[in-house]
């Protein structure tokens, strides 16, 4: 529960076999959670233009899609306080930062939870090559990445405007996506794959209001990655996808990924190989590969190993609190005081995921603050429960003695969620 | 007959009043009293763009949506001596130019030729010829002695740079937003600590540095609320440098500098941004100016050409800045290889002709005054690229 999930609520027990209850989560897919399309989210930024313009450049104070943001935001902290397939969760949660996208980028903020409904979450344990592919189209990748507008320089559209390549989507495709530059492409293979890629772009003030291949933008002439041709057309960015989807640098790319997240800050080399091996003996299958993940010795044994991201910690603590969903907006200002605000992670990479980069003087500091403050709000809670739901079995002796003489709730509190087997899963 | 005082009766009188109290004090400590602020500009600053080459005739045919009007015409670039412009959402640095106090340095590189922001950001960081997990600051503060008070080291923001870290312990600085616990629950929370080997010593760092930063901002860190985020954090670092027995070395990040597309709309702000932040460090370090030099960096620089979408894409060559009281600027130091036919690195970026490495060392050695053997340590295997000398004041 701790480390593939996102800690206890108050009621809950640790399950009698873990693995089981882990397996159980990645069944078939539960119904998608409701909430706006990313068409949904494009209208409401286009309604707000057209307001705009009406209002002579003024937008409007309480715009359509600031709310649909605000409610996305929302949803997203709701559904992790009370999840019950918190696995599931996390799973979605890793992939939305394996395929970042940033609400740094304007027009990305809409359409975030879409992107995560409708791209992400529908393949976490279904094919890779399935969610590379929902992802390349989908409009918050599109503009996040600025394919949506590079022209192929000999297309209809490029000779006439002169405009040309942008090789970003292409780029960190390769580097961080799948293959990453231990697959060995080249300055050639990326502008090579942003030319398969011209055309892949958004319709944003009109039908459909989505993804659309723009036929005129598309570079004409074949085209070469990694030493393999490909045409032109729509299907040879579908095809060029899926060879880099199932390529053997990705699996071990995403391998590392997954147990560096799931195990390890140094991923151990027999691990990896276990969920490399998985992806490539099931072309990518994501399930599977969460299947040998939870059965790896090396995930049970030793325990803590991971220092909770300010997602992980705030999530943890509010939990163990029993934060009602309404109160959600606590975990909201708590990410972004820690430094880890939703959907909004600096560079295309994404948040980082090991100890070096979030265990910092500063930041451990702040995270002891926002723990005081929060503890603040909890004075009628009872410090021994919280301290029963938060650690369980893995307290020690002196987090329970500190606990037990405080001399105030909101110390003791404190003093559970500032131990150190709180700040590890 | 008037006495005229010569240079040599000058710093014997100096050097007579230094026996009194408080000045001997300050006169003693004058090796250790030189500044380093190094700000990582993350993302990859378009140094064609910040630092125009108006001399060169190839340049607008290359970009020509980026260029701006040549000096002395409206909206044009300010002048940097007759080939090279500013642009000219960076007056304050202009100013400090026109002064003598400012330098730019052109068509650099470090030795990588990655791409990547985030392979070239590591290297750029670690000073490395391959991705290392130490910075090559953190490895200079080896040979810094630390105050009585503070760490020779301070990482200006909520993160800590690569550049900082390693095996020496530094301070941390971030604004504070949040209530904090009383100095004796956090004692208890340090017991709590003490067993854990990772957080233990981070715990401790985070309250040395917190300590410092009550004792030197004080009160008057109330001022600094009117400012927002990258300026106001150099404010408060030029403060924090500023003290006696305060930190030597600061590194601070600014990101945002990835203009794929909407260039000049973009990267406008960012400029704007990045020189009011240098004006704030300059007023912040106040009478410690003099002792200073800050180094603006990038991870590599952005194509020579213009993309499909008004921006540019990753290159190599590019910009990076040098100021401070204690640089001798108002130049531009730069062996330009030119932008015309044949000239470009793989017809598409500008062409590197000096090594980042030998501008940090040049600065190590020079301003710091760090023996050859710590320089080295911070930077290994640079014998290719040696110390570039003249970058300070003698």
């Amino acid at each position: 529960m701790i480390r593939f999930g996102f800690g206890p609520r108050p009621g809950e027990t640790p399950p009698a076999d873990p693995v089981a209850w882990l397996d159980a989560q990645l069944g078939p897919e539960a119904p998608l959670p409701p909430g706006p399309s990313s068409a949904d989210g494009l209208r409401a930024r286009a309604a707000d233009l057209a307001e705009r313009n009406r209002n002579g450049g003024i937008p409007p104070r309480q715009g359509q899609a600031i709310a649909i943001a605000r409610a996305e935001a929302r949803a997203w902290a709701e559904r992790r306080l009370v999840a019950e397939q918190p696995f599931r969760e996390r799973l979605v949660d890793f992939w939305m930062n394996h395929f970042t996208v940033s609400r740094r980028a304007g027009t990305v903020s809409v359409l975030a939870g879409a992107y995560e409904r409708e791209a992400i979450r529908p393949h976490v344990t279904g094919r890779f090559s399935d969610m590379l592919l929902a992802v390349a189209r989908h409009p918050a990748m599109l503009f996040y990445l600025n394919n949506a507008g590079s022209i192929g320089p000999d297309s209809p559209v490029g000779l006439r405007t002169r405009r040309g390549l942008n090789e970003n989507l292409a780029r960190e495709i390769l580097e961080l996506h799948t293959l990453s530059p231990a697959g060995g492409y080249t300055q050639q293979d990326v502008q090579d794959f942003a030319r398969i890629l011209t055309g892949w772009s958004v319709a944003q003030l009109r039908e459909p209001f989505g993804y659309i291949f723009r036929p005129n933008a598309h570079e004409p002439g074949p085209k070469h990655l990694l030493g393999r041709e490909f045409g032109a057309g729509e299907e040879a960015g579908e095809a060029a996808l899926r060879f880099l989807a199932t390529h053997p640098a990705t699996a071990r790319h995403l391998a590392t990924r997954l147990v560096r997240h799931f195990v390890a800050d140094q991923p151990p080399p027999e691990a990896v190989r276990a969920v490399e091996q998985t992806l490539l003996d099931t072309e990518g299958d994501l399930g599977a590969a969460a299947r040998t993940l939870i059965r790896l010795p090396q995930a049970w044994e030793p325990l803590l190993t991971k220092f909770r991201s300010p997602s992980d910690y705030v999530l943890a603590a509010c939990r163990a609190l029993g934060l009602p969903p309404e109160r959600a907006n606590l975990v909201l200002t708590g990410l972004a005081a820690l430094g880890q605000p939703l959907w909004s992670a600096p560079q295309p990479n994404g948040w980082p995921d090991t100890a070096a980069d979030w265990a910092t003087p500063e930041a451990l500091m702040r995270r002891l603050d926002w723990a005081y403050t929060l503890a603040g709000r909890f004075g009628q809670a009872e410090p021994r429960e919280v301290a029963e739901v938060a650690l369980g079995p893995l307290a020690r002796a002196e987090t329970v003695t500190a606990v037990s003489r405080a001399g105030s709730v909101r110390d003791a509190i404190t003093l559970v969620l500032a131990s150190p087997e709180f700040m590890y899963r | 007959m008037t006495l005229r005082p010569t240079r040599r009766g000058l710093l014997l009188g100096l050097a007579a009043s230094a026996a009194l109290g408080r000045a001997r004090i300050a006169f003693a400590r004058t090796e250790g009293n030189r500044r380093l602020v190094v700000v990582i500009l993350q993302g990859a600053l378009d140094g064609l763009f910040a630092v125009q080459p108006y001399g060169d005739a190839a340049l607008a045919g290359l970009r020509a949506p980026l260029v701006l009007p040549e000096p002395g015409q409206e909206g044009g670039l300010l002048d940097l001596g007759g080939f090279f412009g500013l642009h000219p959402a960076m007056p304050a640095l202009h100013a400090l130019y026109a002064a003598g106090e400012a330098a730019v340095l052109h068509a650099v590189a470090g030795p990588w030729r990655s791409r990547s922001h985030f392979e070239a950001q590591d290297f750029l960081e670690s000073g490395g010829a391959e991705r290392l997990t130490s910075g090559w600051l953190n490895r200079a503060l080896a040979a810094l002695p630390n105050s009585a008070e503070a760490r020779a080291g301070i990482a200006i923001g909520p993160g800590m740079p690569l550049l900082l870290r390693g095996p020496v312990p530094v301070g941390a600085y971030a604004p504070p937003g949040l209530e904090r616990p009383p100095l004796e629950l956090i004692d208890r929370i340090a017991e709590l600590q003490a067993a854990d080997p990772l957080l233990a010593p981070v715990l401790a760092e985070g309250l040395r540095a917190r300590d410092f930063v009550r004792h030197t901002l004080g009160a008057s860190a109330a001022e600094d609320r009117e400012r927002r985020g990258f300026v106001r954090l150099a404010a408060a670092a030029g403060r924090l440098l500023a003290a006696t027995e305060g930190p030597r070395v600061a590194a601070m990040e600014l990101g945002g500098w990835d203009t794929h597309a909407a260039q000049p709309q973009r990267l406008v702000p960012m400029l704007r941004t990045l020189d009011e932040g240098l004006a704030a460090l300059k007023e912040g370090l106040g009478p410690a100016w003099p002792q200073t030099a800050v180094l603006v960096v990038t991870e590599f620089g952005r194509t020579a050409r213009v993309n499909g979408n008004t921006g540019t894409d990753h290159g190599t060559g590019g910009a990076a800045f040098l100021l401070g009281g204690a640089v001798a600027g108002g130049r531009v130091i730069a062996d330009w290889p030119g932008l015309g036919e044949g000239r470009l690195l793989e017809d598409r970026d500008l062409m590197p002709t000096l090594d980042l490495r030998r501008i940090a060392k040049g600065l190590l050695r020079d301003h710091l005054r760090l023996p050859e053997a710590a320089v080295a340590r911070a930077f290994p295997d640079s014998a290719d690229a040696p110390a570039l000398a003249g970058l300070v004041r003698a």
